[in-house]
């Protein structure tokens, strides 16, 4: 039935447009500029930074992007149905998303994480969207709940369905599929580099591989940690990692290095001269647009904000 | 008196590959010098260039962080386990 049809007697319908749920609103995040800092250390040079602001997603974070599209494409491969679980490994962001997700799909969800996630995370994906936690030693860090999480699995493969965010290529094509093309119709097609962080790499390898199959000119970076121990949170050093399996260090350009300390920094100039609260995540990704920009005269820089975990950010460290 | 300090995989370059070392002292404080003259290279991991913990290095004294004990003059006795544990980042080997 038609909505003018509840109400012949309005001239204008009672309700426009049914809402699925509120899954139906990840993705289309705003892409906000980065004026400010820009300015003040760039001065005049014809550089302009915008970054995705990807907290704005369901579930308040990037990750809603692939756990969507891998739990949408296990259910039309028959591999998440009635009766069965879902269970992967996280540091957190990805976990919330599962849990919500699985709220409101109606399926439950077992998350592997390591110990020291903090308890807000936590919090949102026990409490708020009730998902089971599985904890696994905090001096193992992520690869320890991978492993964990793995072990589970194969003792009850039947049980569940593991979307294995770091070999799933649905990961990626979330990114190629809806990132990429949001933020080539965002900047009307100005976008000359790209920016992101390496953790599961779906982020830098979807957005990648979808903007430069729009534009091969378009440059794309990976930005790193600089140590093996680190405190950016969701970003892997790859070369003391478990790598991904989704992981192909020939599809971006170059890697840019960022300490833990630079983002802390950012983070903190980012509250207080753009008025955005992010994670250390997107300090490090801004720390990394930064660093590119001394290096060209000109472009339209695109870097992933991935999340804000305001509580964390304020608190760092105490959890 | 020695005391177990377990040490994450980013930091066992340092350790010649150890999980677990040994070392000597009565605070914290003394515990990171000693194992510094036995393992170069760790304090400058675990300190910033200020001299302060890195932020987003954790240590526990058996299950309790030291900021809410005494910091790095927390005291530590036989048998007690420390840990050195990074902020949830990215993960190792």
């Amino acid at each position: 039935m038609k909505a003018n049809q509840l109400a012949p007697h309005l001239r204008v319908p009672l309700i426009t447009k049914f809402e699925e749920s509120v899954l139906d609103h990840i993705g289309n995040t705003p892409l906000v500029r980065i004026a400010n800092i820009v300015k003040k250390d760039l001065g005049n040079k014809e550089i302009q930074i915008y970054a995705k602001a990807e907290w704005t997603n369901p579930g308040g974070s990037v990750k809603a992007r692939p756990a969507l599209r891998m739990v949408r494409d296990g259910i039309a491969a028959g591999k998440l149905g009635r009766g069965k679980e879902l269970i992967d490994s996280t540091s957190g962001n990805t976990g919330i998303a599962y849990a919500l997700i699985g709220k409101i799909m109606g399926f439950k969800v077992n998350l592997v994480l390591p110990t020291n996630v903090c308890k807000q995370r936590k919090g949102m994906m026990a409490s708020q969207y009730s998902a089971n936690l599985i904890l696994s030693e905090a001096i193992e860090s992520s690869d320890g709940a991978i492993r964990l999480c793995k072990k589970i699995y194969s003792e009850n493969p039947d049980k569940y369905f593991m979307p294995d965010q770091y070999n799933n290529p649905s990961n990626w094509m979330a990114h190629r599929d809806t990132t990429a093309k949001e933020i080539w119709e965002q900047t009307q097609g100005r976008v000359t580099h790209f920016l992101a962080g390496i953790g599961t790499s779906g982020t830098l390898m979807g957005t990648t591989r979808g903007l430069k199959g729009i534009n091969p000119g378009v440059k794309a970076y990976a930005i790193e940690p600089a140590e093996p121990l680190h405190g950016i949170e969701g970003l892997k050093h790859m070369d003391t990692s478990i790598v991904p399996g989704i992981y192909d260090p020939t599809v971006y350009d170059e890697k840019i290095s960022v300490k833990t300390e630079e983002a802390y920094r950012m983070v903190s100039r980012l509250e207080e001269e753009e008025g955005l609260l992010v994670g250390t995540s997107a300090g490090a990704a801004m720390v990394g647009a930064m660093k590119l920009a001394h290096t060209i005269e000109k472009g339209v820089i695109v870097i992933i904000f991935p999340d804000s975990c305001e509580e964390c950010v304020v608190a760092h460290g105490e959890f | 008196m020695a005391i177990t300090v377990r040490v994450p995989t980013p930091l066992q370059k340092v350790t010649g590959g150890k999980g677990e070392v040994s070392a000597v002292g009565s605070t914290i404080r003394e515990i990171f010098a000693d194992m510094e003259k036995n393992h170069p290279g760790l304090k400058e991991r675990i300190y910033s260039e200020d001299g302060e913990l890195r932020r987003f290095i954790n240590i526990y004294i058996n299950e309790e962080d030291i900021r809410f004990l005494e910091s790095e003059d927390s005291k530590v006795k036989d048998g007690d386990v420390i840990s050195i544990i990074p902020a949830i980042a990215g993960g190792t080997h």
